[in-house]
């Protein structure tokens, strides 16, 4: 029997009062187990970041329970040294004032202990050669000198150094162009192979959730409305939700709108 | 069908703090007939985004024209000052529609008073309840509670809203040409879905028949354009009509962004999608011989030291000397 990593059983999140009231998270009850990527799909606004902002202990849920490895989150520290995430823009989650290679560092800062200086130094430097950047390159580099594909990469970099059980990807891809993403979905492969992280995939795309995922959600209005295997969900979808993603993808070799 | 935009040997630089050239756009040639919708695509800092500046000869410093000419119905838009630009060319002969939407409105100005300033800046004379009735008229085309988006700020509205409205704004004096750059990269593919239908309504009723549309998106491209152009390192590598260039792609280059494609289809399933290889070359730097050559996976010894020259191959215009 595989541990269970989040767990959650009817677990709702609402934001605001009176009229500005809103349910983003409605009544979800699912389990992610250890050493999966699980795919969560979705339009804007259909709460998929609540959800992943849920799983890093940002939010609580409104009512329900959800846990992680059993037990709810509490202590916010304790919890990011083993689930940590990437997120969609790369240039807001570093601070344009330090150079890279020190934000990398203080990433260790998370840690009770540091390890020794020279321990540090040596773990970014593998970190930044496991996403293909040269040490050399970055060296005394600030945020902005930085291409955007470039800096997605810097945000792996640091998932790499930090090495945690989880990772939340929260669109990872959606700010580069398609070079760039096939490079960055073999990162996350890379991740899943040498350190049998437990992955969630955020996107709208469900073929690159397809490509990547052990098991997708397709969430809708704060409601899973689907979920099971890639190959089921995309070739037999049931919900009306999941045939509107898949009809909305400007494939190659499918109509998808005619021009008048 | 006559020729309405024409581009020749067009070549860009910017002009560094410290003196350097970084020659951004290079030897880039086309011409667009009436109605015709001309797709480009190419990795991010290939050149697409100072490509569009220069289309509209708008040269604001540190960009500056190298050589070439741009001429819109026969019209150049060279060596003109950028006020010159903006008030006899900008929104009438030539638009463009910008790519993050949030960033192109004002935060603090309605939609409406938005788009009655570019109206009232190029209809002198024109009062505002006038201006607003023509608003309303026409953003009813674009299938949304037309007062609702007119009266709110751009935060209140949802990002497929601001993008149309910001086509909307870009299209109000009907434009000979209008560029879209990257105008539903930032969008989920149910909105984006939205905004290419909206464009093709707008085409329909005739609003404005001559497109550019940039993206990296191959796939989307197939769809939309009816000609793609390629561009790398600054260049156009190849160009051909959009099944020539989807479905039968003739340079390295075009190959390799095929093969980074991914779709949903069961089929696609075993075939990974490949990265390319390595980052495009300095711009900065004199480049000698082919752009590709570092990264190409079909490299041949001499192609550093040639420089590759645009040729017809199978009907449609490469960048290399060895493709078939």
């Amino acid at each position: 029997m595989q541990n269970k990593i989040f767990d959650a059983v009817n677990c709702v999140r609402s934001f605001g009062h009176g009229k500005k009231f809103m349910t983003a998270v409605d009544d979800i009850t699912f389990d992610i187990k250890d050493g999966e990527i699980v795919s969560l799909v979705g339009g804007s606004g259909c709460g998929k970041s609540v959800l992943a902002k849920m799983m890093l202990g940002l939010y609580k849920p409104t009512s329900g329970t959800f846990l992680y490895r059993g037990k709810p989150i509490t202590d916010h520290k304790a919890h990011w040294r083993e689930v940590q995430s990437v997120f969609q823009d790369p240039f807001s989650c570093f601070n344009q004032f330090f150079t890279i290679r020190s934000q990398l560092k203080a990433a260790f800062g998370i840690y009770k202990e540091k390890p020794s200086d020279k321990e540090m130094e040596e773990r970014v430097d593998r970190a930044l050669l496991a996403v293909n950047v040269k040490p050399s390159e970055v060296e005394g580099k600030y945020p902005f000198e930085l291409s955007g594909g470039q800096m997605q990469r810097m945000l792996l970099a640091r998932i790499f150094v930090l090495r945690p059980q989880v990772l939340i990807a929260d669109e990872p891809t959606s700010m580069v162009d398609a070079c760039v993403r096939a490079n960055i979905l073999d990162y996350l492969m890379k991740l899943k192979h040498e350190l049998s992280m437990t992955i969630v995939f955020i996107t709208h795309d469900i073929g690159l959730a397809y490509y990547v995922s052990d098991r997708l959600f397709i969430m809708h209005k704060g409601k899973i409305v689907e979920q099971g295997p890639p190959e089921e969900v995309t070739t037999s979808p049931k919900s009306e939700h999941t045939v509107q993603l898949l009809e909305d993808i400007p494939d190659v070799n499918r109509e998808w709108i005619k021009r008048a | 069908m006559s020729v309405i935009f024409e581009v020749e040997n067009l070549s860009l630089h910017y002009l560094t703090r410290f003196g350097n050239k970084i020659h951004a756009v290079n030897d880039v040639s086309f011409t667009m007939e009436q109605g015709e919708i001309l797709g480009i695509a190419g990795e991010s800092g290939c050149g697409k985004s100072t490509l569009v500046n220069g289309l509209m000869g708008l040269f604001i410093p540190p960009l500056h024209p190298t050589s070439g000419d741009v001429r819109v119905g026969g019209e150049s838009l060279m060596n003109r000052s950028p006020k010159d630009i903006r008030q006899n060319v900008l929104s009438r002969k030539v638009s463009m529609i910008p790519q993050g939407a949030f960033n192109a409105l004002n935060p603090v100005r309605k939609v409406k008073d938005i788009a009655a300033d570019v109206m009232a800046a190029h209809m002198k004379g024109m009062d505002r309840k006038h201006i607003y009735e023509r608003l309303k008229e026409r953003f009813d085309l674009f299938g949304m509670e037309t007062d609702k988006v007119l009266n709110s700020y751009p935060i209140q509205l949802t990002a497929g809203e601001r993008q149309r409205s910001v086509i909307g704004i870009s299209t109000l004096l009907n434009p000979q040409m209008v560029i879209a750059d990257e105008p539903t990269s930032a969008l989920d593919v149910t909105t984006q879905k939205v905004v290419i239908k909206l464009i093709f309504e707008l085409l329909e009723k005739k609003i404005f028949s001559t497109m550019i549309f940039i993206t990296h998106e191959l796939p989307l491209l197939r769809h939309v354009a009816d000609n793609i152009a390629i561009m790398y390192a600054g260049q156009i590598v190849e160009k051909g009509t959009a099944e020539q260039v989807v479905f039968d792609p003739r340079h390295p280059y075009t190959k390799a962004l095929m093969g980074a494609m991914l779709s949903a289809d069961a089929e696609q399933k075993t075939r990974k999608p490949t990265a390319i290889e390595g980052a495009p070359p300095n711009l900065a730097k004199p480049i000698s011989g082919c752009r590709f050559a570092e990264r190409c996976p079909s490299v041949k010894p001499e192609c550093k030291n040639r420089e590759q020259v645009i040729r017809i191959v199978g009907e449609r215009q490469v960048r290399c000397e060895y493709a078939e």
